[in-house]
């Protein structure tokens, strides 16, 4: 076990999943000599060379379109989109051509490509340096959805998106790469997309959340445990799409109350999505409508404010007491 | 200090071989054996003749909508006819003769226009992406591909098909300039046939050629008449060429004209005249191109009568295809079903079975027109 960040600890997989597989090769803005923005790629142009680690033009849509070739070619292009924020301008070879190449050949092509990119508040930063957009790629068939909570998630999705022969969208909190150091495990772990984690076991509230609300969640968890006496669930989604609903239903069936938790606006995000399954699966264990914390439906805000509306302790608590009391 | 000029003016080729009259530059004539000029011939004329016949199917509502090659056979056999099955040919949605010529049976583009799935699907061996519709999206996936076959150490070339409207779009110039950077083994082929739908060119571009963009990234770019296809198979041979012996990429202009309707569900009365037209039947690329077969004695007897009949049979075994199963529609979103679209489709199933036996055809809707376009009362009748 080592104690990395989260920022190592992507590098870790990056590092051991190049070396195992000669096709893996990563693409993206300042990727390469710098190390990325984010120093996620540090070291990696030195150990691989310019070929395999190549830093592209500035062009959101040619690194993910000709990423797309190298996939069709048999290649696993890591794609890095500086942040999650400029990606709209490669939306469409996302939409109309990773995650359809497979049904659109049947089968004779498909694109095994990860598509990395850092979203979320948290860090002081200008517009388009701290949206979160996970809903928009979580609702595109064809896609598989990541979004880690820490060092160690980071690392053993990471490993498992690269593995995974399907197109995978990996969301890393930005909040996150350099906030805690968690232990990581010597020996590749690769965890299952697909499905989420129960990390905190109760009896009383479902909550749900994932990236760097995960912790926001947990910290509340125990205000209401301190304060009110509340044992709350805390299930780490960890994958948006495919959506772990078997997990979500079987916690709420056993607490019979839920609250959602994410950094997205909150109309039309993953949030209504969690609650709809809920409803499908647990409606006759639930005690309380199913509340959503989320950001407030407004494009941006700018740093200035982004504490008003990015959930905190005190507004996951408020929701959970609202749900407890009904 | 002065001003300085720091690139040389530039010049753009313009090469033609055999023009609309007949005459040829025999100092630039290739040398094709007489076996490839006839199967160049023929490929041709297929496109010609499996054109015309489509446009029956679709006008009787046997396929959907689709978009005619008729006058620009030149500029896609003329090119695609440089390639080895090796390389790699990435189309967009207008080169029915290229894609049949690269091995594409004749019933799976039926099909791929009557709306199955299965008509996207290439063979195993072949080397060819399937049709892509949205305008120049495929332009940087033949720069992945081609920077793939340097990564892996093959000789395999790709050719990349687009129109002069694509010359607009964002990836088309992302895409250039990725291949211009990486110096990688791709052909880019437009055919600017002069309309895109209802834009004419001088509305798509103030560039006095579409060749000379290819200079802006750092690479040859030349435009050759395009309804000659001497010109387009010399233009694509030199680029080939240029691609397989690490000489990076060529952007190709072929000068010609859609003679027909943009898709099925457009009406080009609307927007142009009925003289340019005529005037661009003229200089039709097959009545050339036989002429000069003929001068050769290169000319097959009943031709025309052999290719209408391998379309036929072609046509008789698309319409023996039974009705799509809708349950394979699950089959190739994710290499493995989630367990949502698991119960999705046991839902279907389950349905599918309750409402057993099917409707007829007749009540399922006509398909909806393509881009940009709407069904004019013309073709609804």
């Amino acid at each position: 076990m080592a104690k990395l960040n989260m920022v190592k600890a992507l590098n870790l997989a990056l590092h051991e999943e190049m070396e195992r597989d000669p096709d893996v090769l990563i693409i993206g803005e300042d990727v390469g000599v710098d190390g990325g923005v984010f120093r996620v790629t540090e070291d990696l142009h030195r150990k691989f060379g310019g070929r395999r680690v190549i830093d592209s033009p500035l062009a959101e849509a040619a690194i993910i379109g000709t990423s797309v070739g190298m996939a069709l070619y048999g290649l696993k292009p890591i794609c890095e989109i500086q942040f999650s924020g400029f990606a709209f301008q490669c939306f469409h070879q996302i939409e109309n051509h990773a995650a359809r190449y497979r049904t659109r050949s049947q089968g004779r092509f498909h694109c095994q490509l990860v598509i990395r990119m850092p979203y979320g508040g948290g860090v002081r930063a200008l517009e388009h340096h701290t949206e979160s957009e996970e809903q928009f790629y979580a609702q595109i068939p064809g896609l598989k959805m990541v979004i880690p909570s820490g060092p160690r998630t980071a690392r053993g999705l990471l490993v498992s998106a690269i593995r995974d022969p399907d197109p995978v969208i990996f969301f890393e909190a930005k909040g996150l790469y350099h906030a805690a150091r968690e232990d990581v495990p010597d020996e590749t772990e690769a965890l299952p997309i697909g499905r989420a984690q129960v990390v905190q076991e109760g009896k009383d509230l479902t909550l749900i959340a994932y990236g760097a609300m995960l912790r926001v969640a947990r910290e509340a968890t125990q205000v209401l445990h301190d304060e009110d006496g509340v044992e709350a669930e805390v299930i780490d989604l960890l994958t948006i799409s495919p959506l772990d609903r078997e997990t979500l239903v079987a916690s709420v069936q056993k607490t019979g109350r839920a609250v959602v938790v994410h950094e997205a606006p909150k109309s039309f995000g993953a949030g209504a999505e969690i609650a709809a399954s809920i409803m499908e699966g647990a409606f006759l264990s639930l005690e309380a409508p199913i509340r959503r914390v989320a950001a407030y439906d407004v494009s941006f805000v700018g740093f200035a404010r982004e504490k008003a509306t990015v959930p905190d302790v005190a507004r996951v608590v408020a929701a959970c007491r609202q749900t407890l009391a009904f | 200090m002065p001003r300085r000029v720091l690139e040389p003016p530039f010049a753009i080729e313009h090469l033609s071989i055999l023009d609309s009259d007949g005459n040829l530059d025999t100092s630039l004539e290739p040398e094709i054996p007489p076996d490839g000029l006839k199967r160049l011939y023929r490929a041709m004329l297929l496109g010609r003749r499996l054109d015309e016949r489509m446009v029956r199917l679709q006008r009787q509502g046997r396929i959907g909508t689709f978009a005619p090659i008729k006058g620009q056979e030149a500029s896609q056999m003329g090119s695609v006819f440089t390639l080895r099955p090796t390389d790699w040919m990435v189309p967009s949605f207008r080169e029915t003769a290229a894609m049949i010529y690269r091995g594409w049976p004749i019933e799976k583009m039926l099909l791929f226009f009557a709306g199955y799935l299965e008509g996207g699907r290439p063979a195993p061996d072949q080397h060819d992406l399937p049709i892509t519709i949205p305008v120049a999206t495929q332009v940087p996936h033949a720069v992945g591909l081609a920077y793939a076959a340097q990564y892996r150490g093959d000789d395999a070339v790709v050719m990349v098909f687009f129109g002069d409207g694509a010359t607009s779009e964002g990836d088309f110039h992302e895409a250039l300039n990725f291949a211009g950077v990486w110096h990688v083994p791709v052909v880019f082929l437009c055919q600017n046939n002069q309309w895109a739908i209802s834009v004419p060119l001088k509305k798509q571009t103030h560039s006095r050629t579409l060749a000379q963009k290819a200079l802006a990234y750092g690479f040859p770019g030349i435009q050759v008449d395009g309804n000659d296809v001497l010109a387009v198979y010399a233009a694509s041979r030199e680029a080939v060429e240029r691609a397989r012996g690490g000489g990076g990429p060529t952007l190709i202009e072929c000068v010609t004209y859609r003679l027909g309707v943009h898709t099925t569900a457009d009406d080009p009365t609307k927007y142009r005249s009925e003289e340019e037209v005529k005037a661009w039947e003229q200089k039709d690329p097959l009545t050339r191109f036989s002429q000069y077969l003929q001068k050769k004695n290169l000319l097959e007897e009943r031709l025309e009568e052999q290719i209408d009949a391998e379309i036929a049979a072609a046509v008789q075994r698309f319409e023996a295809t039974g009705a799509a199963d809708p349950l394979t529609m699950f089959d190739h979103v994710y290499a493995e079903l989630p367990p949502d679209l698991e119960a999705e489709r046991e839902e279907l199933r389950e349905q599918l079975e309750k409402s057993a036996p099917r409707r007829s055809d007749e009540e399922v809707p006509p398909p909806l027109p393509m881009r940009g376009q709407r069904r004019t009362s013309r073709w609804q009748n």
